[in-house]
């Protein structure tokens, strides 16, 4: 009877649910672009347990509220109170949250406020994204290309290949931020370095004793997921989880270009990446290996019958498409920093591009990431940014349903 | 180190709220991939509609549960074939890369400030929405023994889960077994031949979508009633890949292996995460080395890793049959 007992205890009591210890704070200091304070600035605040709390800044252009619960706090500014030239410098961004996952620890939060784009006209809006959604597009591209190339050669459906970008991003943070290079040299080294690994050393360690077993598609396709998994996880162990800016060129101003306004290192490592995406078009239409890659992908029996060594064709292919998509990595490194999620972020983009302009058609990759590229941010304005993606793959679905076999690609796909 | 707490940790994980979601997930994934040879990488999504489906209606609009249960499988099945009727013609892996997607798409949906009203945000959803369901717990104090330990509400969900789990096998099992059931395996291994004896192979893809598609909602039933809470990135792609990991650890087209699966997928983790754990804590791994922050990461660089050699060393799994699956039929 004793150890009947002794079985059963109060589990529902033991738990019982913490509450307000030491109270916290939430506060800031809201300036105008040039420093100068702004005072009477209303912030609303909202919480869990229904939580809402309405504060003004004062004369210093400080302001602070006091909460007593863990959880999460959304802080809403009043962007009607600024000042007539002031906005935020993304007015998307009105509301942002704090996490409050201690009691006691004060949280510094900040609304940036710079000259106001929100008054930009629809067609001065219109212009910057076409243009912010063409370097978008370009950026997939570069991804798209590899992939593409990978699949129409050995057919393979990498979902890898986001963690390509992310290590081409890594390389650069640490060569130029901690190694101390120069941006123009670590660029290069990073590609050649994310080519050699995320190419060569990949396919041949990993993806060719598996052609060699005799691994189906779609186990290797599992294959390459444990891969993203792992690679994911172990950038986050090595780096951590939060975005990194690279040191030099970081806060590079902007030149306008009559409607539109892009910053040098942007200019730069765009015009790169249209070299880069010309020359690998070259390298597929007019060298031997890559008109010898073009017919692996279309029948790689006959193509190996006719003398091609189809392994070394798969490996060049791996080791461009791994520089491409360095590149890629690189890119967004430069422009807005890198995270351990990069390359996860942009995978479904990249997989949407590839998909609508045709699986294994090299052209129709590109045409495919230009659109999505387009889609992506000149749909923001008519929906909320944060639903941009959403509408990305929407138009994914949509397409499939009107022409399952993509822009570009031939009817073979149907299954 | 302290192993009779592991073992407790272990053991209650093993047959925890956590091997019943995966069971469930793997259950349907069973149903698409395993039977019909569907390569559904949206499982996540409809674990999504399950969960949102339950905690929605009770919480925002003030609906009883056992109505938005049927609501769960309502929007579950509506869910089913806004993904099928475009995607089920296609080839394998664009079947993959559309699931993928469309998943994406309803947590992107649901963790939107557009919806916040309704759906919670990124914050997702918390609340007594499962109340109704506890008060029917009989259990007046949880469970503690040496080797197993769970509270009131978890030993309540625990155990109505294993009971759903059994009668959802067992209905699998009669469904597999029946005519139906040969004919989806017909169609997993050759479409064209199936549909040159007259069926119309894209209304049975259709049915195994919606079947396996409703019971992976019931798993976010379960997965939404036994945290009392909804959060949207736990709807991730991730979900589906470890749901695909139990389902392949098991064994595919097994009826029992989704089941089997998700007890050693959790016995596994919790084992090696408890381990680190104690190793980091009692310092026999040194801090340089692994930050007690870090264990969480290690365990899903462990889990990916694990997948990759399931899968190039032992594709059947550990009960599954070379015979019964060619895994490759389909590429």
């Amino acid at each position: 009877m004793l150890s009947v007992s002794s079985i059963l205890f109060l589990g529902s009591n033991a738990s019982a649910t913490e509450t307000a210890a030491a109270p916290t704070k939430l506060y800031g200091t809201i300036t105008d672009k040039d420093g100068i304070a702004l005072p009477n600035i209303g912030i609303a605040v909202t919480g869990p347990e229904e939580f809402t709390k309405n504060v003004e800044t004062d004369a210093q252009g400080n302001w602070e509220v006091e909460i007593l619960t863990k959880g999460s706090f959304n802080l809403t500014i009043n962007q009607d109170d600024l000042p007539e030239g002031q906005s935020l410098t993304d007015p998307t961004k009105a509301t942002i949250r704090a996490n409050v996952f201690s009691l006691g620890n004060d949280l510094k939060l900040l609304f940036p406020i710079g000259p106001g784009i929100a008054k930009a006209s629809m067609l001065e809006r219109s212009a910057q994204l076409a243009l912010d959604g063409l370097i978008l597009g370009l950026v997939i591209g570069l991804a798209a290309l590899g992939l593409n190339l990978i699949f129409g050669t050995t057919g393979l459906t990498n979902f890898a290949h986001g963690e390509i970008l992310t290590m081409g991003g890594l390389l650069i943070y640490y060569l130029s931020a901690v190694l101390k290079f120069p941006v123009l040299v670590a660029a290069p080294i990073g590609v050649l370095l994310g080519a050699f690994i995320s190419g060569f050393l990949q396919d041949r360690y990993l993806w060719k004793p598996l052609r060699k077993r005799g691994t189906g598609l779609i186990a290797m396709l599992v294959v390459s997921i444990g891969l993203a998994i792992f690679l994911r996880y172990f950038f986050l162990f090595l780096f951590g989880g939060d975005t990194r800016q690279l040191p030099q060129y970081a806060g590079q101003a902007g030149l306008e270009f009559g409607l539109v306004s892009i910053t040098p290192k942007s200019i730069l490592t765009t015009s790169i990446g249209i070299i880069l995406i010309i020359l690998a078009t070259l390298w597929l239409l007019k060298t031997r290996m890559g008109k010898a890659s073009r017919a692996v992908s279309d029948n790689p029996a006959l193509a190996s019958a006719s003398g091609i060594d189809v392994q070394k064709v798969i490996r060049a292919v791996w080791v461009l498409g791994a520089a491409l998509a360095t590149y890629a990595g690189v890119i967004i490194t430069i422009n807005q920093g890198v995270s351990f999620l990069m390359g996860q972020d942009m995978l479904l983009l990249i997989f949407a591009a590839v998909t609508l302009g045709g699986l294994g058609t090299a052209n129709g990759a590109l045409v495919g990431s230009l659109i999505i590229g387009l889609f992506v941010q000149l749909s923001t304005l008519f929906i909320p940014t944060e639903l941009k993606y959403v509408g990305a793959l929407i138009i994914l679905i949509i397409i499939l349903i009107i022409r399952p076999q993509g822009i570009l690609g031939k009817k073979e796909r149907i299954g | 180190m302290d192993f009779l707490f592991i073992t407790q940790q272990t053991l209650s994980a093993t047959i925890g709220v956590n091997t019943i979601i995966f069971a469930l997930a793997a259950i349907g994934l069973n149903m698409h991939f395993g039977y019909t040879g569907l390569l559904n990488f949206g499982q996540a999504g409809f674990l999504a509609i399950g969960a949102y489906s339950v905690a929605v209606p009770v919480v925002s609009f003030g609906i009883p549960l056992w109505i938005a249960f049927l609501i769960g499988i309502f929007n579950s099945i509506i869910f089913a074939l806004l993904l099928g009727i475009p995607t089920l013609r296609l080839r394998a892996d664009y079947l993959a890369i559309v699931t993928i997607a469309a998943a994406e798409i309803v947590r992107q949906i649901a963790r939107s400030a557009t919806f916040n009203e309704w759906l919670g945000g990124s914050d997702g959803i918390t609340g007594k929405f499962g109340k109704e369901f506890f008060d029917l717990n009989p259990f007046k104090s949880g469970l503690d023994t040496p080797i197993l330990r769970f509270n009131a509400n978890d030993l309540w969900v625990v155990i109505v889960g294993w009971s759903l789990v059994a009668v959802i096998t067992f209905v699998m099992w009669i469904m597999v077994n029946s005519p139906w059931g040969r004919l989806m395996r017909a169609i997993r291994e050759d479409e064209d031949a199936v549909r040159s004896l007259g069926k119309n192979v894209y209304l049975y893809k259709m049915q195994s979508l919606i079947i396996g598609g409703v019971i992976g909602s019931i798993g976010g039933f379960v997965y939404a009633l036994s945290r009392q809470s909804v959060q949207p990135d736990n709807y991730g792609t991730a979900l589906t890949f470890f749901a695909y990991t139990v389902l392949i650890l098991g064994g595919a087209a097994r009826v029992f292996s989704p089941v089997v699966g998700a007890m050693i997928f959790w016995f596994l983790i919790v084992f090696i995460e408890q381990i680190l754990r104690q190793g980091v804590s009692n310092n026999l791994i040194p801090d340089w080395l692994i930050g007690v922050n870090q264990v969480g990461q290690i365990r899903f660089m462990l889990m990916g890793l694990g997948l990759m050699a399931l899968m190039i060393f032992r594709p059947q799994g550990i009960f599954g049959d070379k015979k019964e699956l060619a895994l490759d039929a389909k590429a």
